[in-house]
């Protein structure tokens, strides 16, 4: 395996910089799945109120009320597992911010605004369904369907800039001394980074949420609020789905003409030059891919639309430049447009269906299929965000700065990791089986029991408070 | 220009002391309510009263972090990397503290509620007291500019620990007189009195709290100490005043009057420590202008900031309105 890239320090450096990374790396992936929710979520509940209110539908009402109730517990994990990463910010890593929080910063605080408006509406339309004119109500939570979408893009507009930073000045110190906003916002990275993140959110809600249902239905659930309770998020992410494939073939194309060093990881290029091979699968080494198919010609023609496109290698890399862990990279690329382009055959499969018999494939393998689409949806998620993110080392600001320099000098990094870790697996298990249990219940009161179901905050019955 | 960015610090500080405060109180007035039995009751007035808005209240913390590690990046990083421990105690209370009370209602069976219950209410008070910690670390001048503060002695010391206290006091404080109001407006009169003791032994600890500290300033920190009593002489007296004007405002029935001297009063405190140390960021090594971003980025933050009052504001008001007019639920 080859491993470039290997940062001379100190050693208490560089087992705090692996720590932090792993930290950084896990309280992430853990958020962003809850993040995911928080952005897509309120368009799926909306879109099954709307049903609801404009058909009298009593189904759809019915799972829209289900699905704001487990909102409400996805959102107040996902609120502190956020405020626990702005904290990581200066714990982990307060050389980065020292140096360019004055640059980036403030795309979060965007973000905050956005924040803000998203838990206030999120909790009108929460707690409003049974007090609020219904109309009212559904206008009341329209906001936290455009604050999810604002969000989402200033989060990872700071993200971008991290990849391909612009607008600021150095001095001779390094130290920023002139800011443009607006170009740190609208930097090269943001315009593909931002669709591909908000898509994958609905991908991601949109599977998860129909998978629940899809495993109900294989459990012999065939009443039509389980048929709604799969279609609506599931045609949700068959839009998505598709424009998902366009926009990540896109960033591809722009990763390898302005990141070229991530690029070359992610496909394990060794050497410059056309007729680049496509690998999937396969080990990295210094001489080429070991057992991964190759495809002649492949990457040359995703990249440039010809045999003969120039590919950058990894040896037009300097040596302490290049992403450690190619394989890892590799791996995680070829899994993200692996599962994409699964989830892409399923909505083939399904439209196909809707458009022969107007109804979904009746062989359970469908079922079965869109049960394990969600699970899929997340792993590509997180291997989509492996790739940007493990791609952009040894930089945490992509030419500018490198994590080993970013990392804190305190001590005890590796005991807050493992504290982090098992603090994160009990709230993740109990988060689970909270949600499970709401479930239940809502199956054994059957219809119109999520209406009177209290939300999580609300008070218990005398004697069994706390 | 940092200065105008300084004064969005401190408003965010006030909005969350204010409101978050009144969060955490509610957590501590839950954790010593006693038993699942008798302590139903006013474990029932407190999430009435919480259930809808702290989520939004929680808000505040993210915008005072953001503000100041993109306004001050430096003063950031030497905050954190001096006073870790105090964060990391602040923000698992936090983790804790959130998760805790989402859980709570949705677990089945009394143990496991009670579990998910004490580590709401617990975590309650862990939180501000270490916020305070902080907060009083930076106040004495523990936290340099270049961030290489002690890790335990710059906030394990006596006046950083007194404002820890008086941070719980003043939360709990503030929570009861909301719960107060929020208990007379349910019609529940012996919620109200309960609330009403509750908040005038809280306003009480909370005063000695700030004397004490005051003293214990007066040895730690003699430039902050000065300037309290000289420039910040005016608020001190107006945060005296609401305080005991509050305290009357109790003891006499005036409902119209309670909330906003009581809120006047801790605001009144958040602008003396402005004031105190101004225009240190961190007494007496960094300056406003000398932490500060570049102009543009400040121009951004006003920009932001700007913006917020004129979307956040009023649907905070609204949230807060519908809240209080019982157009949310918090019952069954």
């Amino acid at each position: 395996m080859a491993l470039p890239g290997v940062i001379p320090l100190a050693a208490s450096a560089t087992t705090n910089l692996f720590a932090a990374r792993e930290q950084m790396a896990f309280t992430l992936a853990f958020h962003i799945v809850l993040a995911s929710l928080g952005v897509a979520l309120p368009a799926t509940i909306l879109v099954a109120n709307y049903i609801g209110l404009k058909k009298n539908d009593h189904d759809a009402m019915e799972l829209a009320q289900r699905w704001s109730k487990a909102m409400a517990v996805t959102f107040a994990v996902g609120a502190v597992t956020g405020t626990v990463l702005s904290f990581e910010f200066g714990l982990l890593w307060p050389r980065f911010m020292e140096r360019f929080g004055g640059a980036f910063g403030i795309a979060f605080g965007i973000e905050g605004l956005f924040f803000f408006l998203e838990a206030i509406f999120l909790a009108i339309y929460i707690y409003g369904w049974k007090r609020l004119p219904p109309w009212a109500h559904f206008w009341a939570g329209v906001p936290m369907f455009v604050t999810g979408i604002g969000g989402a893009f200033s989060v990872v507009a700071a993200n971008s800039w991290m990849n391909q930073p612009q607008g600021f000045v150095l001095d001779a110190a390094g130290k920023v001394t002139e800011v443009e906003p607006v170009k740190v916002l609208f930097n090269p990275a943001t315009w593909y980074e931002v669709p591909h993140m908000i898509l994958g959110a609905y991908m991601v809600t949109g599977f998860l949420v129909a998978s629940i249902y899809a495993v109900g239905m294989l459990k012999g659930r065939r009443d039509r609020l389980h048929r709604l309770g799969l279609l609506i998020p599931l045609t949700i992410a068959c839009i998505a789905t598709p424009v998902q494939l366009l926009v990540g073939d896109t960033a591809a194309r722009e990763v390898a003409h302005n990141q070229p060093a991530k690029f070359a990881a992610m496909e394990c290029i060794q050497n410059s030059g056309g007729h680049q091979t496509e690998y999937l699968g396969g080990i990295c080494t210094a001489s080429g891919v070991k057992l991964g198919i190759g495809i002649p010609d492949l990457d040359s023609l995703l990249v440039g639309f010809s045999p003969d496109s120039k590919v950058t290698g990894l040896n037009q890399i300097p040596n302490d430049e290049r992403p450690p862990d190619n394989t890892f990279i590799h791996l995680a690329f070829n899994l993200m447009v692996g599962i994409g382009s699964a989830l892409m055959v399923l909505v083939l499969w399904l439209a196909y269906s809707v458009f022969k018999k107007r109804d979904i494939p009746s062989t359970p393998w469908f079922l079965k299929a869109v049960a394990v689409s969600g699970i899929g949806a997340i792993l590509a998620l997180w291997s989509g965000w492996i790739v940007t993110e493990v791609g952009r080392q040894p930089w945490i600001v992509n030419g500018y700065m490198k994590t080993s320099e970013a990392v804190t000098h305190a001590n005890g990094i590796w005991g807050a990791f493992i504290f982090t870790l098992l603090l994160y697996a009990t709230i993740g298990t109990i988060a689970i089986l909270v949600l499970r249990r709401m479930s239940r219940r809502w199956r054994e009161g059957g219809e119109g029991t999520a209406e009177d179901e209290p939300s999580p905050y609300a008070p218990e019955e005398p004697g069994v408070a706390v | 220009m940092s200065t105008a960015a300084a004064v969005i610090l401190w408003t965010g500080a006030s909005f969350y002391a204010i409101f978050g405060g009144a969060d955490f109180g509610g957590g501590f007035w839950d954790l010593i309510a006693g038993d699942a039995k008798k302590g139903w009751e006013p474990r029932m007035a407190i999430q009435r009263s919480l259930t809808p808005v702290w989520e939004a209240n929680h808000v505040w913390l993210v915008f005072i972090l953001v503000v100041l590690w993109t306004a001050f990046p430096g003063t950031f990083s030497a905050i954190f990397s001096t006073l870790y421990v105090p964060l990391i105690l602040a923000v698992l209370g936090i983790v804790l503290r959130g998760s805790g009370f989402a859980f709570r209602k949705s677990i089945e069976g009394l143990s496991e509620q009670r579990a998910a219950g004490a580590t709401f209410a617990l975590s309650s008070v862990i939180t501000p007291f270490f916020m305070g910690t902080v907060v009083g670390a930076i106040a004495v001048g523990n936290v340099p500019a270049d961030g290489s503060g002690a890790a335990f002695s710059s906030w394990l010391a006596p006046t950083p620990l007194f404002i820890g206290a008086m941070f719980v006091a003043t939360s709990a404080y503030m929570a009861a007189i909301f719960l107060v109001g929020d208990s007379r407006r349910a019609g529940d009169h012996a919620m109200e009195i309960y609330f009403e003791k509750r908040a005038l032994i809280a306003g009480a600890v909370a005063g000695v709290f700030a004397v004490v500290g005051l003293i214990a300033l007066h040895s730690e920190a003699h430039y902050v100490y000065h300037r309290l009593l000289h420039q910040g002489l005016p608020i001190v007296i107006v945060s005296a005043v609401c305080g005991l004007g509050a305290l009357a405002a109790l003891l006499f029935g005036n409902r119209l009057l309670l909330r906003p001297l009581a809120a006047l009063a801790v605001i009144a405190v958040i602008w003396g420590w402005f004031v105190a140390q101004f225009p240190y960021l961190l007494p007496t090594t960094q300056k406003f202008s000398e932490a500060a971003a570049p102009n543009a980025t400040l121009s951004a933050v006003f920009v932001v900031f700007g913006i917020a009052c004129v979307l956040v504001l009023p649907a905070l008001f609204l949230l807060y309105f519908l809240a209080q007019s019982d157009f949310l639920e918090h019952e069954h």
